[in-house]
């Protein structure tokens, strides 16, 4: 299929301000779709209020707005180029490309629907339409639709007394458990009760909290394994997986927030095409018509029981790394496919000869480390959770995960070599421990079972005091795979160590 | 120490894991991420030395369920690194001690990069894996002396020797499912009636085939592959299915004139990988040996009619020349990546094949209509 002739201008609206949660990875994404739709021929118009992006550089956009990035001015904006479309004398249209500028970009974008701006300016989304990006967007309705094409999400209920509480806990048959009370500001009142009493006292007062007297109650996944699938679509209908993610931190983790890997390192075959049917099964569902989209998973580590997380409906933070790790521009392809080509029309940039209509695979692991920066955020708790908290991040590519793990490490700028072992010390508090000192075990237990920055580092000094694989599993639900990785590098260490001190 | 050693005198060392052995083979590599035990398992691999083009091989062992046939075929394994745990609920026993059992030698610690590149550019070599102590002269005189593949009629090796019925074999037929919770619809449909009975040549036939079959509604008979037209015809098919499997396919003569007079005799008929090549061949077309072959879960197929593009699991060595193709047959399918011949129709007879895997297993699930289109034309005759 051609590109189409009738769209004479694109508008791409920028993610705006730096934010943690939303940085230079959507610049990344929205100067690809500058490029790779100027090289169609099409005009390209940028709204975005952050001049230290690549994307506001003049050569990028034919014209660039540096204004806020909100409904009113995004409107005036629109008002602005569809008269200089009529002062150039065109019949070709102004279409909005929403998916390319993070949340920022696509909640202005829905905003401007929401308000009916876009139809009373005839302006059409490109991309992703407004009901599918709802679908994606709204957690209630993703779940029934996920429910509704045959995919698992968490067992759940609607809980207006305590009976009907106990029947929700014996359904969903084990604790943890979560209490969320219906209509509650920032959902006061909520928690996770881990065994029957303090799902007793949560739920009873969930339900008084609640002006409906209504709670959900949801079974937990934490500590279960999380993965990541980048789908891409073309409005032929064809799907490709770009890369596939495993996270190296369990659910419970933001996932700007782990350390990710590509590929998939622990699903059988059958499990992953299982996991790949899936994607595809959502993104058509959900109805994103061309592009880009994010699907998260989690995966009981004990039986394989796949959930369904959430999806991302627009190129996300893992599309820039998934980039990168595989050699697939997903933000650029992503452009070409919203004008209309398929993705057999576009060559794969790296082969030069062959189709952009193939699944990448690669003899090599990725590993993502985020970087935080806690000690210019005094106030912040530095424990890891479902609100991300990482300030950037640093991907390495090796030929082994302990290659690939090791590489990052050293790329993150905490003047460390590796895991360890590089003669620099560990401060913890007020106390500085030397290199190749043996940690105390109430610090190490503390810090494998909350996930916080260091984590990754005190899985070597948890092996270095003694414990085995089996205990840090227990503790921090991290792979045993991952671990045994992890302990192969501890070994090495001590083997360097036991030369160096015979020398 | 282990070593592999080729026929142009470059020899690898590394560590020996799997069976203490030698043996010789055809040395190809596959570029598949996941599902090692199933091209383990796959009798087309037969005579050959598989390499795994992904680094951390084993890390999800192996389980009873993802077994392609009664046996490992590999003559041997070779791998970046081997992982040295386990992890996976469905995990019976190690990649090693699977070998090990199985007296297939592996060696893992070798750049699989540098060995795929000469591969790449060489094409498939000929080749010995050891984890004997073999030396490195005495490595390199086997791996010479080893007659090679073209010509090599495996599919007489690795065939069933008795015709057998799908239905009495003890595989589980369903869908492999993963468990649901308490909000979801339970997973896999019940089987459908078995009520189309065809006949399966096995040429090195890979059991997800066969559950693919019988989830469609046919009652397969499993006949070896050197069972003649007549013996065919005496279990009364409504269709014939002819399998994948190992080597040459110009040393399948015998099985090239068995399907001519089936086909003739107006059987419909669905062709896949070496059933593809032994179809083309009884149509009156010709087969070529590719200089690398395809082998893995990534290969972008176009369907010439309707534009859509799958993505297959692919594992062939030789292929159909599209040149001096008789008349009445067509190209439908075509390999995006090379331009080489994926399809073939017939165009007034029911016939079809394809040189990939819609059975998948390890790969994407993209072509499994395919199934379903051999039922239609069954199902219409």
């Amino acid at each position: 299929m051609p590109r189409r002739d009738d769209i004479h201008s694109v508008l791409i609206i920028g993610a705006g301000p730096i934010i943690i949660g939303q940085a230079c990875e959507f610049d990344y994404s929205g100067t690809q779709a500058c490029k790779a739709l100027k090289e169609e021929g099409y005009r390209v118009v940028l709204v975005n209020s952050n001049p230290a992006t690549i994307m506001t550089d003049p050569e990028f956009a034919d014209r660039t707005y540096i204004e806020p990035v909100t409904p009113e001015a995004v409107e005036k904006i629109i008002i602005r180029e569809l008269a200089e479309l009529k002062k150039i004398g065109t019949d070709g249209k102004l279409v909005l490309l929403p998916t390319l500028g993070g949340q920022t970009g696509l909640n202005t974008a829905m905003e401007l629907f929401r308000t009916g701006v876009l139809e009373k300016h005839g302006v059409e989304m490109i991309g992703a339409k407004a009901d599918a990006i709802e679908r994606g967007e709204d957690r209630e309705r993703f779940k029934e639709l996920m429910l509704e094409i045959g995919l698992d999400v968490p067992v759940s209920g609607i809980a207006h007394n305590m009976d009907d509480a106990w029947a929700i806990a014996d359904r969903i048959g084990k604790f943890p458990l979560i209490i969320r009370p219906a209509y509650t500001l920032g959902g006061t009142g909520g928690g996770i009760a881990y065994n029957r009493d303090e799902y007793e006292e949560l739920t009873k007062k969930g339900i008084n909290l609640s002006p409906v007297n209504e709670i959900l109650v949801e079974e937990s996944l934490i500590g279960w394994k999380e993965y990541e699938m980048e789908v891409m679509r073309d409005k032929a209908d064809n799907c490709v997986i770009i890369c596939s993610i495993e996270n190296f931190d369990p659910m419970g983790v933001h996932t700007g927030d782990s350390i990710t890997v590509a590929p998939i390192q622990t699903l059988t075959d059958k499990e992953y095409q299982i996991m790949r049917d899936a994607s595809f099964a959502i993104i058509r569902a959900v109805g994103v018509e061309t592009g880009g989209s994010n699907i998260q998973f989690s995966v009981n580590p004990d039986n394989g029981r796949m959930i369904v997380i959430e999806m991302n409906p627009r190129v996300s933070r893992s599309s820039a790394l998934a980039s990168k790790a595989t050699g697939f521009p997903i933000a650029k392809i992503a452009a070409k496919l919203a004008v209309g080509y398929t993705l057999d029309e576009i060559p794969n940039d790296i082969t030069r000869e062959t189709p952009a209509s193939f699944e990448p695979t690669i003899d090599y692991v990725v590993t993502k480390i985020p970087r935080f920066a806690f000690e210019k955020f005094q106030q912040a708790d530095p424990t890891l959770n479902t609100q991300m908290k990482s300030v950037g991040e640093a991907m390495a590519i090796g030929r082994t995960f302990k290659e690939s793990l090791q590489k990052c490490l050293r790329s993150m700028e905490i003047g460390r070599a590796g895991l360890g072992g590089d003669g620099k010390g560990w401060r913890v508090g007020d106390t500085v421990y030397g290199d190749r000192d043996i940690l105390p075990r109430d610090l190490i237990t503390q810090k494998l079972t909350t996930p916080n920055a260091e984590r990754v580092f005190y899985l070597r000094h948890a092996l270095r005091a003694g414990l085995t694989v089996d205990e840090i599993f227990e503790l921090s639900k991290i792979d045993r795979w991952f671990l045994t990785q992890i302990q192969q590098i501890v070994d090495c260490e001590e083997e360097l160590a036991s030369v160096g001190a015979s020398a | 120490m282990a070593i592999l050693a080729l026929e142009d005198g470059s020899v690898f060392h590394g560590k020996g894991f799997g069976a203490s052995a030698t043996s010789c083979g055809e040395v190809c590599f596959n570029t598949s991420m996941t599902g090692y035990q199933e091209i383990l398992t796959d009798p087309s691999y037969k005579g050959q030395i598989v390499t795994m083009t992904y680094p951390e091989i084993g890390n999800y062992g192996v389980n009873p369920e993802d077994i392609e046939s009664y046996q490992p075929h590999v003559s041997g394994f070779v791998v970046r690194e081997l992982s040295p745990v386990v992890s996976n609920w469905r995990s019976s026993e190690s990649l090693d001690a699977y070998l090990k059992v199985n007296g297939i030698p592996g060696i893992e610690g070798i750049d699989t990069r540098a060995l795929t590149k000469k591969l790449r550019v060489r094409g498939a070599l000929n080749g010995v894996i050891s984890t004997e102590n073999l030396s490195d002269e005495e490595a390199r005189q086997q791996a010479a002396d080893w007659p090679g593949m073209v010509g090599a009629d495996y599919a007489k090796v690795v065939t069933h020797k008795e015709a057998f019925a799908w239905e009495e074999h003890e595989q589980p037929n369903e869908e492999f499912t993963l468990p649901q919770g308490a909000d979801s619809s339970p997973a896999p449909p019940p089987l459908p009636p078995a009520d189309i009975p065809i006949v399966a040549f096995d040429f090195g036939i890979k059991y997800n085939i066969l559950r693919c079959l019988r989830r469609h509604g046919f009652k397969v008979q499993v006949v070896p592959a050197t069972t003649t037209a007549e013996e065919v015809l005496s279990y009364q098919p409504a269709g014939l299915f002819l399998s994948n499997g190992p080597g040459d396919p110009a040393a399948l003569d015998y099985a090239v004139r068995n399907v001519k007079e089936l086909v003739d005799h107006g059987l419909p008929t669905f062709g896949i990988c070496l059933g593809h090549q032994v179809l083309g061949q009884a149509l009156g077309a010709k087969t070529f040996k590719l200089k690398f072959g395809h082998r893995g879960a990534n290969q972008p197929v176009k369907d010439l009619e309707s534009g859509q593009i799958e993505i297959t699991s692919q594992n062939h060595g030789f292929a159909v020349d599209d040149n001096d193709l008789p008349d009445e047959v067509q190209v439908d399918r075509i390999n995006l990546n090379d331009q080489t011949v994926e399809g073939l129709k017939h165009r007034s007879k029911p016939i079809f094949s394809v040189q990939y895997h819609p059975e998948a297993s390890p790969g994407p699930h993209d072509s499994q209509p395919l199934f379903q289109r051999f039922r239609d034309m069954v199902a219409k005759v």
